[in-house]
């Protein structure tokens, strides 16, 4: 049974003249504990797919089952629990919250899930002796390295423990040698805590972590090529 | 929720320490002058108040002629008055009738002109005008027509300094008079006079030395209670009609003034000119609020990412919408606060130099300062509003 489906999905930008479709009839299936990279060119619809599939965005038609649940007829509230109780998110960008200290970065989630500050706490260093950032706990993200921001955004991210890590270019903004730990980082989560990772790139290199690539072109997928470890 | 709400309130405000001061400094402004305007005015109002209640409390007066000013066509009363307005015995605590006539006084080489009031002891009982050193008249005193005098503080500065007056002689106009005691100070009238300049002494004296008639300028009565004052009110204008055979078709040709209704009058005027003053303030209060909302939309725009990673990572609408709203209520309550404390200082830096008491407010207080935090909630609400709505992943594309 596949914990991610996308049938048929579309999605188009603009109106009369200007229209664009950025996808066409997407269909994909994401299995309970497989690491995906959705790889492609700007503009191939990967991040769109990533978007819809992290509830952030809707489609213009199609459906999405997420654990056999139809997403498109959840209400905005639903769609954030969802968000929240499911999904965890890492961006190209790191999107920490500036002026806050990495525990409390991490501790955002569990604050709004409404955990007491001693769980949260308690919770959020788990998270961070994960990533290898304990000793950084009290460090604002404007004293850490990208690489560092980014173990830290992870570490956000896994602290709800999510079905599903949603990774958009999280290497995007790292050299090489940052870019290679946190891709044996999230390869770890996948492998040892079971977690589900979809993640964009278009560096192929970054791609050849996951067990399936799924090649997007001009909003429709192209190919899906099976890695073997 | 709301704790952590508030949390992170203190700590935007925090980052933006100076940012914030300026945003609540029209709230700081409103909130202050409106306590200010309204602290000081309520001074005003009791100090009028003070004043005319000082001259004595549930006092009637029955003056000659229907205007304000002298009465000078009007007649004076008469002795057979004052004793058929003593008849109320029940509910009369003193009648004193008096009059006034300015005379030169002299002791030693020193000389002052002064008023000279000629009445009894139930003056003193009637204006609430306490003995400083001496003794009252003695009947004997009142009734012989005596030349015995009490002398009001500003005259015993004048004439004697420091040193103690009673048992003296003074010179008043062309009359020797001893001086049996001195009144205790009582500081200005409403209408400015120094109610401290004067002499007191038997009516009769005053009539027979300096007047030269048997007419009485003015009747004080102490009634016994304040709802007893109508009663009494009422009864004198008849006695007074009766006495001066007054045919029913003609007007009064006196008047009996209610001191109370002095004291509504006068202190009704300061009271609404409180009210528009402090209307004044709270516009400023208005547009302080303005000033929040204004910011609270920078601010929105400002973090429009920082919402965005919000409901991405799980806050609802309405964690994002009371984040914001707090923030905007603990600004102009902060706002408020710092109001109160200024508001304390000028209001009591003001009353000072306009002389007037200093009489904390805390109704105000407390008004002035929900009003503070009410607009917080008003003009924080459409930025807030407007964060909440955000889409996510709008947000979280936002440069």
């Amino acid at each position: 049974m596949a914990l991610i489906e996308l049938k048929n999905l579309t999605k188009t930008y603009g109106s009369g003249d200007h229209l664009f479709q950025a996808l066409k009839g997407i269909n994909l299936n994401i299995n309970d504990g497989e690491f995906v990279a959705l790889m492609g060119p700007s503009g191939s619809g990967k991040s769109t797919t990533m978007n819809i599939t992290a509830c952030l965005d809707t489609p213009t038609s199609g459906s999405y089952l997420f654990k056999d649940v139809a997403v498109e007829s959840l209400s905005n509230r639903q769609r954030t629990l969802l968000r929240r109780n499911y999904l965890g998110f890492i961006f190209q960008g790191f999107n920490l919250l500036s002026r806050t200290s990495a525990r409390e970065n991490v501790e955002l989630p569990l604050i709004y899930r409404g955990d007491t500050p001693k769980s949260r706490r308690i919770a959020a260093e788990k998270a961070l002796e994960k990533v290898g950032l304990l000793n950084w706990k009290n460090n604002h993200p404007n004293q850490l390295s990208g690489g560092q921001q980014q173990r830290v955004a992870i570490a956000r991210a896994i602290v709800t423990e999510p079905s599903v890590l949603l990774a958009d270019e999280p290497t995007g903004n790292l050299d090489s040698k940052n870019s290679k730990d946190i891709m044996s980082l999230l390869t770890n989560l996948n492998q040892d805590l079971g977690i589900t990772v979809v993640m964009v790139t278009h560096e192929t290199e970054m791609a050849e972590y996951a067990s399936r690539i799924v090649h997007f072109l001009d909003g429709s997928i192209q190919a899906n090529e099976v890695i073997d470890s | 929720m709301i704790w952590n709400s508030f949390l992170l309130a203190i700590k935007a405000i925090q980052r933006n320490l100076f940012r914030s001061f300026l945003t609540i400094l029209g709230v700081i402004i409103g909130v202050a002058a409106v306590i200010t305007m309204v602290t000081i005015g309520r001074g005003a109002t009791q100090s009028v108040s003070d004043q005319i209640s000082a001259m004595g409390t549930n006092m009637l007066i029955v003056r000659p002629g229907q205007r304000r000013g002298s009465g000078a066509n009007a007649p004076n009363f008469k002795q057979r008055d004052v004793e058929q307005i003593e008849q109320l015995v029940e509910s009369v605590d003193g009648v004193a009738p008096y009059s006034t006539v300015s005379a030169m006084t002299i002791f030693q080489s020193k000389n002052y002109t002064t008023v000279v009031t000629g009445t009894n002891n139930q003056f003193f009982n009637v204006r609430n005008w306490p003995l400083q050193s001496g003794r009252e008249f003695l009947d004997a005193e009142i009734r012989a027509g005596k030349a015995s005098c009490l002398l009001g503080t500003t005259v015993r500065e004048r004439l004697f300094g420091s040193d103690d007056p009673v048992g003296q002689n003074i010179r008043v106009k062309n009359f020797s008079c001893k001086v049996i005691g001195v009144l205790s100070s009582k500081g200005q009238s409403t209408w400015g006079s120094d109610q401290d300049d004067t002499i007191v002494m038997p009516l009769k004296t005053l009539q027979r030395r300096l007047t030269g008639n048997n007419d009485i300028d003015r009747i004080a009565i102490k009634v016994q209670s304040s709802d007893k004052i109508t009663e009494v009110q009422q009864a004198t204008l008849e006695i007074v009609r009766k006495s001066r055979r007054l045919p029913d078709n003609m007007e009064n040709d006196f008047r009996v003034l209610d001191m109370r209704q002095i004291i509504q009058t006068l202190t009704g005027t300061t009271k609404i000119l409180t009210m528009l003053l402090g209307a004044v303030a709270a516009v400023s209060l208005l547009v302080g609020g303005i000033g929040i909302m204004n910011i609270m939309l920078v601010s929105v725009t400002e973090r429009t990412r920082e919402i965005g990673i919000r409901l991405a990572i799980g806050a609802l609408e309405k964690h994002v919408l009371t984040q914001f709203l707090i923030e905007s209520v603990v600004l102009s309550s902060l706002g408020g606060l710092l109001g109160l404390v200024l508001a304390a200082g000028l209001s009591i830096l003001g009353s000072n130099l306009m002389g007037v008491p200093y009489i904390f407010d805390a109704r105000i207080n407390i008004i002035a300062f929900i009003f503070s935090a009410s607009i917080g909630i008003i003009f924080g609400y459409v930025p807030a509003r407007r964060a909440a709505k955000l889409k996510p992943i709008d947000a979280l594309r936002y440069e």
